[in-house]
Formats: C-alpha cells, structure tokens, sequence
C-alpha cells in the first residue's frame, strides 16, 4: 500500500504507468472532487514579500539573514575594487617587478547567511586578490602553502613551462609547508584569471582557489568605474553539483545590497566565470546594452549592444555601459536556475549628487570610491 | 554444591541494589566532564534530519515538519523549492536540539497539480530534500470530506467482507473436504497479507526518525502481538471456539484494512486523489476474499446475522478509520505501530486456522502436506498475488 504510495512519489512516473486521464477522471468523480487542474491552469495567490526582503524585486526568492563579512575577513562588495597591484619597483633594466604574495589556507566562510563552506583559500579570502598588473612588467609571486593538501598557482598568459602551476612542470604541486615563487612577465593585455591547478582539479578549483589576473595595456583603458565580478558557486553537500551560486562568492550580495554607480557614467566589468561542475554561466543587464571584449584581449569591442553574454569554464570578458536612467537594474546570468539560486544582484544607478549618499546606503566609503575610479596600473589614465 | 544466600538487613539490602547505579553514575560523569580520553576520537560532525510532513495548508505556502536525529543540534539556515532559495520562517526559531523538532513555513507559489521540491540546507551545507509529488490543498477536516473519507474506507474495507461472506451459505454445502480445501485456502491468504503487512510495515518505519528504530520496532512489536494475542487464546473454552476465531481472523484483518486505509488517506492528502480512486476499485476486488476468510471457520454454525455484521464490522471498519488518520493526521508512527500489531494478529490466526487445517486433515485420516491442502494454500496465495497486480505499478 505504501509501496504503491511510493511509487506514485512523482508526477513523471504517474504519467509513465500510462494511466490515462479516463481512470483519473473515473476517481475524480466517484469522490466528487475536482479533477487535477492542468499546469497554471489554477492562479495561484502570491504570499506578499517578506519585508526588508530582497531589493531587486524578485519577491521571497532571497536568502535569510546576513553574512558576517567581518569574521569572514572579505566582503563582495570591496572585492568589487580592491586590485592588489603588489609591490612596485624597478629592475636595473628599467623594467617594472610587482612582487606579490599568496598564501594558501584552509578557511570555513559564510557563502550564504549562515551557510559555512569549508573552503581552500588564497589569502583566506575566495575569489582570491585580484591581482592587477600592466602587459610587460615582471611578476614575482612568492606562493607558501600553509594547508595540508599540496597546491599550486597556475596563470593564463604567456609564460615559461616551469611556471604553469601543474604537476609535473617545474617544481609541480607544491606540497603542505613547501614554498615556491613564482616569476615571469605579463603578457597579452586583458582579463585573465589564475587558479590552483593540483589534482584532483575539480575540488581544488571549487573549493575556493582561484581569482581574477588583469593585465592592463601599456596604454591602459579609457576612464570608467571598474569592477571585478568572479563568477564562482560552491557545492556544499559535495555531491558533484552546485547548492550556491554568486559572485564575488556571497549570494545575492548584491541583491541585499545594490552596487552605486552614477547615470552616465561608463562602467567597465571584468567578468571571470571559474564556475565549476556547469558547463556554461552568463551574464544579462537590465534595461541597457553593453560592448563586450572577449578575454580583454583587444581594444576594440568583440561583440557591440549586446544584453547577454555568455561564458563557458574558464573563461571571462570585459563589459562596458552606461546607465540612461537613474533606478535600481537588475544583473543577473540569463540562466535562471543560477539566478534563483544566488547568482543575482543589481546596480543602483544615481544622479551624480546623490552619489555620496548611495555610498553610504552600500555600506561603503569614498577609498572604494576611488579604487572603482582608479583601477589601472598603466599610466597616463588617471585625470 | 550451592551455598546458602547470606541474609540480612533490608537497609544493606538496599545499599547492594543501588551501589552499581551510584557506580555508573561516576562514570558517567567523568565520561562527560573529561572526555574520557576519547576526545581525539572525535570525528567531524554528522548532520541528519528526518523530514515528516509536508503540507499545503493554504494557496501560496508550504509548511515543512522535521525532526532532528542526528547525534547533535542543528541550523537550518536557508531553505530551496524548487532550486531557488526561498524566504521561510521556523518555529522554533534558532538552533534544533537533538530529537528536537520544528515546523517551517514557507511562502511559496505553488502550483496546483504539478510536482515541488523542497530543500533544507544546513549550516554545514547538508541538503535534506522532500518532494511534493502533486500540490493540492491539503484537506482540512470538515463534515462533507470526513464523509467521503469514510466512504473511501467503507469501500475498500466493509464492502468486499461483506460480499466475501455471501459465499457463506454455498460453503457451508461443501464436503468436509471441500471445506478444509477453502480453510488451507485462507491459510494462504493471511501468509499473504502477513507478507504484505509486514512490508508496509517496513515502508513506515523508514520513513521514521532513525531513533525509533523502525524496522527492530515491527519484528518486536508483532512478535508481542502474536504472543498476547496466543495466551489470551490459551483461555478459550472448546465450544466458542469457531466463533472467536473468526473474529481473531476479523481483527488482523482489520488491522490490516487499516493499513491500506492510512495509506489510501494519506496519498488523498498528497494529493493524489484521482489515483487513489483507481485504487479504490483494485483494493476492493484485492480485499473479497477476506470475507471468505473470515466465515470459514463458522460453516458448521449458524451465528446469525448480527454476528455477520459485527465481524465484516470489525475487519472492514478499521479501513473507514484508517483511512480518516491517514488523510487528516498522518503519522508514521502510529502508521508502523498499527501495521506491526496487525502483523501479529495476522500470525497468531494463520497458527489457529493452520491448527484446524491439521486437525480437519487428521480426521480425514490424510496427511498434513496432500495436494488438497496445499492446493488450497496455493490458491489463496494466488487469489490475492493476482488481485494485487490491480494495485501495484
Ligand atoms: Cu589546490
């Protein structure tokens, strides 16, 4: 009896056993009940939203509560600007050195409100320092592994065997308490992104380890607010697929807390997706077009007006727009089960006199300003 | 050799009962204040929770029962339908203790007819999911539904015992042989239903928390049944003895219809109505035999109408309650206990009608295992393997 209960567990299966509408019907009768309605067929009535609930408009399709971004020692929205543009100084060849360091860690941060995902970190943050460079300087990456897996960095771009960050190339993984530098120059221009390459490759990848790898032009990019948007999900039950989906690792950050950028003013986004056990993410803007440069590796858009683009694993792209109306704009992947699940937040877009006062209502104060203002490392930009 | 006990006070006597309590109380309490030396044993920790019921107590809101039991307290802190997060509240709010447990209530569109899923993510990112195979409202007690409810169970349980026992005036013109024929014959289909109630029985129990200890629960349960059921039997007068075995017959049978009613009530309130319905009908063809089962023993009677009534009362009535607990307050608990007391019931009359079967054949001058009785057997098995394929997918 219950076995048949079971069995009946799905709608698919009842439609398999090939029981025709004519049983149901039979039955419906004979109790006198309604026959079950066809699909959206029966309006059904909305709860209204929960107050102080999401802020984009997407009613009770939020996560509750907040995340500590203190104890997490990261907050998505200042990951948004804070470039690590490393230690400066010159070679006696005249060429410029950015010397940075990363240190692996094993962290358990908050993805979701009161959500901990046992992560593998750089820096103990995730995404890890978007590390920020222009093409021709000479890059030292000191990399300690401070966790009890073997790890390693591995860079898109252009460089030696030995400094790929695989096993077996150069000093390969590099083990629990091992330390290696990393060094080479950078180069193409655009929007890269560097990730541990240890195997197994999946688990080291979502876990946490990987970031954004902007590499300026010489003559850098003409002005605009600039942020970073690491595509990244977490499969918390370790199952093989993904339970939370942001970017900049927090859901729906930016739907409980809208990104202030100002009317007519150019907007410029390095999008990375690291996103892994989904083949594809994308990205939609709300009521706008942008151009698009495919890995960022040109000057000229690869793709112009477009509202949605989309990127397998591994790959990113620079974004530019310019909001027409002031008012509150959704972004989002045009792949709604991503959205739904954490993947969503939105630009507040201001006049810019009120744009002092929609830093505050952020939650954040006029350095992030400037960072979003004064991103490049290339000369020349800054007016 | 055995040494005289030594005697004496009571006082002492006492002191000797309750001095390996006192004992197990200082270990105890080291064990909890230092770990016990253990404490590196201690490995990371596991979440579990059991999801009970989900219902569709309005348009537009779905509430969830859980129950935690897992070795430790647990947080809920966000829950999925349908893969989306969705806002909720918890009642109890916070944390949820060992064994503790807690309704959400969650406002969420759904649509009539077509399947959700719920998910429950933990603070550790556990995914604890429950489906709702075909929303609808769940029923809410009122006078026109109670009644259908019953009718439901009337049915299913009462109308094929009684159309069963309409075969009584033919059987009672059957040769002894015939009609030991017919007993073995009943024999078969309570080893049938034992089976079927004993996997049932089964089903519930998974569904319970893990520390109810579900599948233990049903052996040990219907084995006290059987042995309850067997010494009250041991007190019988010879003469009534027909009679009350019809109605021990009677009663695991009922069980058992109460059994098929719970499950028809609750797939009702999942939502399941139309096939439920279907059921109905494969449920009532499945059940006629019971009748023959239950009158068997009385063919060389005549107890009279009343008595009729009472029995197909008492082995189909439990369907109609059955079913009114199963569509309105769903509880596995209860489910599995009933199910495993029918169990028992069930195997204590299989031994009584076994006994007369091996008397019947004894007199006959034949023995036990002859093709008659086995034929017999192997019809009731039958008659209710066939039937039941109305029932099963
Ligand atoms: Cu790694």
């Amino acid at each position: 009896m219950s076995a048949w209960l079971r069995s009946l567990r799905s709608r698919r299966d009842v439609l398999r056993t090939g029981l025709g509408s004519a049983a149901a019907l039979v039955g419906s009768v004979a109790l006198g009940q309604s026959a079950t309605h066809p699909a959206g067929h029966t309006p059904a009535t909305p709860t209204p939203p929960v107050k102080g609930g999401a802020h984009a408009g997407h009613g009770n399709n939020l996560m509750v509560g907040k995340v500590d971004h203190a104890r997490n020692g990261f907050d998505p929205m200042e990951v948004l600007t804070d470039w690590d543009t490393g230690q400066v100084s010159r070679l006696p060849s005249g060429q410029v050195l950015r010397e940075y360091t990363m240190t692996a860690l094993e962290k358990d941060i908050e993805i979701a409100p009161g959500v901990f995902f046992p992560a593998w970190t750089y820096n103990g943050r995730v995404p890890g320092p978007t590390l920020r460079c222009t093409e021709g300087d000479r890059l030292r990456i000191t990399f300690n592994n401070h966790t009890s897996h073997p790890h390693t960095i591995h860079f898109h771009g252009v460089h030696p065997a030995e400094m790929d960050g695989v096993p077996g190339a150069g000093p390969g993984e590099i083990p629990p308490g091992g330390r290696f530098v990393y060094e080479f120059d950078a180069e193409p221009f655009g929007c890269h992104l560097y990730h541990c390459h240890a195997t197994s490759l999946k688990r080291h990848i979502h876990k946490g380890m990987y970031g954004a790898f902007i590499v300026d032009p010489k003559g850098g990019r003409p002005p605009a607010r600039e942020f970073v948007m690491v595509q990244n999900a977490f499969d918390t039950n370790f199952d093989g697929g993904n339970e939370v989906y942001a970017v900049n690792t927090v859901g729906f950050e930016f739907a409980r807390r809208p990104i202030p950028i100002k009317k007519g003013e150019l907007v410029r986004i390095y999008l990375v997706n690291i996103l892994e056990f989904d083949l594809i993410n994308s990205f939609h803007l709300h009521a706008n077009f942008f151009n698009y440069y495919d890995t960022g590796t040109t000057l000229e858009p690869t793709l112009r007006i477009v509202d949605t683009i989309m990127q397998a694993q591994g790959q990113r792209g620079i974004l530019e727009f310019t909001y027409k109306y002031p008012g509150n704009f959704m972004f989002h992947p045009h792949i709604s089960e991503f959205t739904e699940l954490g993947w969503m937040g939105s630009f507040q877009v201001v006049e810019p006199v009120n744009y002092a006062a929609a830093l505050r209502e952020a939650g954040v104060d006029a350095g992030w300003d400037r960072r979003a203002t004064g991103g490049s490392t290339a000369g020349g930009r800054r007016a | 050799m055995s040494t005289p006990a030594p005697t004496g006070t009571a006082s002492s006597l006492w002191g000797l009962a309750i001095l390996p309590i006192l004992l197990l109380g200082a270990v105890l309490a080291y064990l909890v204040a230092t770990g016990g030396g253990l404490r590196s044993l201690q490995g990371p920790p596991v979440e579990q929770v059991k999801i009970g019921r989900v219902t569709l107590p309005e348009r537009g809101l779905i509430q969830v029962q859980l129950v935690n039991d897992g070795p430790q307290a647990i947080t809920i802190p966000q829950v999925m339908v349908d893969d989306a997060f969705w806002s909720f509240t918890a009642e109890p709010p916070g944390p949820i203790p060992r064994l503790g447990s807690a309704t959400l209530t969650i406002p969420y569109p759904w649509v009539e007819g077509e399947a959700h899923r719920v998910a429950l993510l933990s603070n550790l990112g556990t995914v604890f999911e429950a489906e709702i195979p075909v929303a609808a409202l769940t029923p809410r007690l009122d006078s026109s539904l109670f009644a259908r409810f019953g009718l439901v169970g009337l049915y299913v349980g009462v109308v094929p015992v009684v159309l069963g026992m309409l075969w009584f005036p033919w059987m009672r013109r059957l040769s002894g042989r015939a009609m030991n024929f017919i007993l073995a014959l009943t024999v078969g289909l309570l080893v049938y239903l034992a089976i079927g109630t004993w996997l049932d029985a089964q089903e519930f129990a998974a569904e319970l928390p893990a520390f109810w200890q579900g599948a233990p629960a049903v052996a040990l349960i219907a084995l006290i049944a059987v042995g309850a059921l067997l010494a009250v039997g041991g007190k019988r007068r010879e003469d009534e003895a027909p009679l009350g075995l019809s109605y021990r017959i009677a009663v695991g049978i009922g069980l058992h219809n109460l059994g098929e009613g719970l499950a028809i009530g609750a797939a009702f309130a999942l939502g399941e109505a139309a096939l439920g319905t279907f059921l109905i009908l494969g449920f009532t063809l499945h059940n006629i035999t019971e009748g023959v089962g239950i009158v068997a023993p009385l063919v060389k009677r005549s107890p009279g109408l009343k008595q009729f009534a009472l029995l197909a009362l008492v082995a189909g009535g439990p369907a109609i309650l059955g079913t009114w607990i199963g569509g309105f307050a769903f509880n596995p608990v209860l489910a599995t206990i009933f199910l495993a007391l029918g169990l028992g019931a069930i195997l204590q009359v299989v031994w009584e009608v076994g006994r007369l079967v091996v008397r019947n054949t004894g007199r006959l001058g034949l023995p036990v295992a002859n093709w008659s009785n086995l034929g017999g057997f192997t019809v009731g098995v039958g008659l209710m393997y066939f039937t039941a394929f109305l029932v099963k997918f």
